[in-house]
């Protein structure tokens, strides 16, 4: 694992050949990724497949241009002509190669215990008939059972001319189960994510056990569930279960690349309320074996916490490098990318809000009328306007402060300046969840967090009066 | 025969006595550039090849498929894969059904799909239609106060799959598109709208509708309110359409009809939808942006009817998913790339266009709402239950007019329903990147959840 991807006499060329037409910085960014996935569908093993990625990307800027290339061929040839594709946007700088010379390489070693490779497959499909067997024996409702386990290894390597050169090593492991239930109404389905940026010990069979249990239990429940209401209702999310919210509604404001171009609804509101005091955010890179955590970003910066918004006040945006350079300031440890295909960008790591001290029984006891979100789906924002949807997977209704019917599956429609204004009840009992983050076509890793809260008026997508 | 397929062809010769193998190898360049207030952004040009290869292996109760790729086309990344592939094929569950596809006589429709100018047009005239999209749409309206980007992009991609069944099959594409996103303002609050254009090279492409949809789009939702709830007709623009159909045809791949995860699964013969609503998937369409010689197995494609007049006919199929449904293959594998394996799915989904066009459909429903665009639609459509439900913005139509701008908004039915309640489907069809061309389509009783 610790071989050297790129030689250090070889990178500090290739930069020396990117910066010779007159670039202002230029960056190698060397990959391998080893991934595996196994798929058991049907209680048949579908499709065990591995993949291997290996290439670099370079990037040269000259004012406000940035210049891409990348290529799979890591030899110096390789890299070199990719280095003069991306500094070809540079046209009439020169001044011949630049001399760049690199300190000596900041590791950073994964952290995980027990590396994905070092698994017997076997042992990998025998966890997936585990979770099958254990989901199955939830009721006989259950019809169909999909489960699904991945790991990559993502060892990289990143230079640039103001001296970066930092190696690190990502392993990530990621476990879903889908389940169907059928019924007289028809069919509902369940889902459940175990994942992290660790190796194989993520998986204990307790992990697995709880994942197979609650896929097949939400689908089984959803068999009763009646028409989700329509209009404006007030919603308690239960703690994890809504995480992504925040990352929909204000997160991607939040982003310096939007804030720049004035392309958001935060832009310029640093030092305003622009939130219930309820409300501090945070995204945290070091947040060690979470799903979005990372050693160094993609840049090669460490990972770091973030503060957003501190008691509703608006503190900072996230930053990569590019945007901090522009703005004069450091890079918070958001640059990252989904591989050396690509350029980097601003993107989330884990984001929360932090716990309050209600009591999460108190608060659904607390609501005469309205929706408690067990889980939430995927969800999309448009950061200029703020509007964002997202999906409600489990969802039930509050009545006279008890949970009651089960709903079946419908959107939720807000704008994320106002919902932020109505959280009025924060509990304490904090978790997160995985998933993945799309952005410009670029999906990346991320956790998303907070305790059971309320919201005093979303909109519900229903079709129910 | 091309060098990518010669490759290929050698990498078969190195199957074992007892296995099959399948090999796909795909090569490409592509170009990206994005114009930001009349500069150059990002400039991005690259080349990238890669191997996705699979081996059976045929036992007592059936076939054993295992898989691997690699991002090159490097020896040592062959060598690796194959191993790894042969190796995976040990862990798979022997199946039946599991096979490769056998070619099957029908020849594929020869079709024009690569433009060798893309290639040929200097990255400067590239540059310059970005840049004068960018200009375009920023001067072209007082209330536009952002372009957040402008881009141009466009890829020459050559593929090539053989197997061990006697599957040859290669083929060339090109596309170029310009996409813009406007934010338009009334000093109040902010608005967007994106506009494109898509051909297989760049001198098809045309600024002009790409910066008009992005203008109009963002200045007609300027002071967009959240209306009352209400249930009533929705009008879904060509692309709303588009996003539609293309969810449709998700409910329509053979693969989820076999494994009971489409709520059209069993219903063959049934009258599904309205009577107006004929659904066809047809990659030999040359004007299909989508359009494809053969399909991800490396058999022809071909025109399938899936709902005619209302009534379902079909399913598509790949390989292994007919198998299991006792037919044949419909042409319909698709694959995710060299990373993916064949599935069965829609690829050129065209709805057979109707008598009326948009403006004539308006004065017919009266009273409804204009959809111009859908969001949250992974996690608001559900293809197994039907259960619909979506974010869109859009305009009220009174008096079969457009009237006020309207937000924050969801429309919400299944999608069973929405199907029957088809009441008009427009004559203005719109060739659109995706799998799906759209066309106006008035469907009512939909559920509109707003204040």
């Amino acid at each position: 694992m610790s071989e050297t991807l790129v030689a250090q006499d070889v990178v500090e060329r290739v930069l020396g050949e990117a910066m010779s037409r007159g670039g202002e910085f230029a960056e190698v960014f060397v990959e391998d990724r080893m991934t595996t996935s196994a798929m058991l569908d049907q209680r048949r093993v579908e499709e065990l497949s591995s993949g291997r990625d290996r290439g670099a990307g370079i990037r040269v800027v000259v004012g406000e241009t940035t210049g891409f290339a990348h290529t799979a061929d890591l030899s110096e040839q390789g890299l070199v002509s990719a280095a003069r594709a991306a500094a070809a946007v540079a046209r009439e700088g020169g001044g011949g190669v630049r001399e760049i010379a690199l300190g000596s390489l900041r590791e950073y070693p994964s952290k995980a215990v027990i590396a994905p490779d070092s698994v017997d497959k076997a042992k990998k499909i025998e966890l997936l008939r585990y979770a099958d067997d254990m989901a199955r024996s939830q009721g006989s409702s259950i019809t169909q059972v999909q489960v699904a386990l991945g790991d990559s290894m993502r060892h990289f390597l990143v230079a640039n001319s103001e001296g970066v050169f930092a190696t690190d090593h990502q392993v990530r492991t990621r476990f879903n189960i889908s389940c169907v239930a059928t019924g007289d109404a028809g069919m509902q389905t369940g889902y459940r994510p175990v994942a992290g940026t660790r190796g194989f010990e993520l998986l204990t069979m307790e992990a697995i056990e709880e994942a197979a249990r609650g896929a097949a239990h939400q689908a089984i429940t959803k068999l009763d569930a009646r028409p989700a209401p329509s209009g404006d209702l007030p919603v308690v999310l239960a703690g994890g279960s809504g995480g992504i919210l925040f990352h929909e509604a204000c997160g991607h404001g939040l982003e310096a690349d939007a804030i720049l171009k004035n392309a958001s609804v935060y832009a310029g509101k640093v030092g305003q309320q622009v939130a219930s005091p309820l409300v501090t955010l945070v995204d945290d890179g070091t947040v060690t074996g979470e799903w979005g955590y990372l050693a160094i970003d993609d840049e090669g910066q460490p990972g770091a916490r973030n503060v957003l918004i501190e008691n509703g006040v608006l503190t900072d945006y996230m930053w990569d490098h590019l945007r901090a350079r522009k703005s004069s300031r450091a890079s918070s440890g958001n640059g990252r990318r989904q591989s050396y295909q690509y350029l980097p960008m601003v993107r989330m790591t884990n984001t929360y809000l932090l716990e309050g001290d209600a009591d999460a029984d108190e608060i659904v006891a607390q609501t005469p009328r309205g929706v408690y979100v067990a889980q939430l789906g995927g969800g999309q924002v448009n950061t200029a306007t703020g509007d964002f949807v997202f999906g409600m997977t489990a969802a039930f209704l509050i009545e006279d402060g008890k949970i009651t019917a089960p709903l079946r599956d419908c959107n939720l429609i807000g704008n994320g300046p106002e919902i932020l204004q109505r959280v009025d009840a924060v509990a304490s009992d904090f978790s997160m969840t995985p998933g993945t983050c799309g952005k410009d076509g670029q999906s990346v890793p991320v956790g998303t967090g907070q305790a059971t809260m309320r919201l005093t008026g979303v909109t519900i997508g229903g079709t129910a009066a | 025969m091309s060098e990518l397929m010669a490759h290929a062809e050698r990498i078969l010769d190195g199957a074992r006595g007892d296995e099959q193998i399948e090999v796909y190898l795909s090569q490409g360049v592509d170009t990206e550039i994005q114009a930001y207030q009349g500069e150059v952004e990002n400039l991005s040009s690259a080349s990238s090849s890669g191997i996705g290869v699979r081996v059976l292996r045929d036992g007592a109760g059936g076939a054993r498929v295992g898989t691997a790729w690699a991002g090159s086309l490097d020896e040592s990344a062959i060598i690796d894969a194959l191993k790894q592939a042969r190796d995976n094929a040990h862990f798979a569950t022997e199946d039946e059904f599991v096979a490769f596809a056998q070619p099957d006589g029908v020849a594929g429709v020869q079709l024009e799909l690569c433009d060798a100018s893309v290639l040929s047009t200097p990255m400067d005239e590239k540059i310059a239609m970005a840049l004068q999209l960018e200009r375009m749409v920023r001067q072209g309206d007082p209330r536009i106060r952002q372009v957040d980007a402008a881009n141009y992009s466009d890829f020459v991609a050559e593929a090539a799959i053989v197997s061990s069944k006697g599957i040859r099959a290669s083929y060339e594409r090109s596309g170029a598109f310009v996409s813009v996103e406007a934010i338009a303002t009334d000093g109040q609050t902010d608005q967007t709208g994106w506009g494109l254009s898509a051909g297989r090279a760049p001198h098809e492409l045309d600024l002009e509708v790409a910066a008009r949809d992005a203008l109009s789009r963002a200045t007609r939702m300027l002071g967009a309110v959240k209306p009352a709830s209400m249930k009533g007709t929705a009008v879904f623009d060509p692309r709303s359409t588009a996003t539609l159909l293309s969810i449709i045809g998700g409910a329509l791949s053979g693969e989820a009809v076999v494994y009971g995860r489409s709520f059209f699964a069993n219903r063959i013969g049934e009258d599904v939808a309205s009577p107006l609503f004929t659904l066809l998937d047809d990659p030999t369409d040359p004007r299909h942006f989508a359009a494809s010689v053969y399909d991800g197995e490396g058999l022809a494609c071909r025109r399938n009817v899936l709902i005619r007049d209302g009534r379902l006919e079909g399913f598509v199929y790949d390989t292994v998913s007919a198998r299991r449904a006792g037919t044949v293959s419909t042409g319909s594998a698709v694959r995710g790339g060299i990373a993916g394996s064949p599935s069965a799915g829609c690829r050129a989904l065209q709805l057979a266009a109707g008598e009326f066009d948009q403006a004539e459909i308006f004065r017919r429903v009266g009273n409804g709402i204009f959809v111009e665009s859908l969001t949250g639609v992974h996690s608001g459509v559900n293809p197994i239950s039907g259960d619909f439900s979506v974010g869109i913005t859009g305009l009220m139509i009174r008096d079969g007019e457009l009237a006020e701008p309207v937000r924050e908004i969801t429309v919400a039915s299944t999608l069973q329903r929405m199907l029957l309640d088809v009441l008009y489907v427009g004559n203005d069809v719109e060739w659109l990147p995706g799998s799906a061309a759209g066309q106006s389509l008035a469907i009512s009783g939909v559920a509109v959840s707003g204040s």
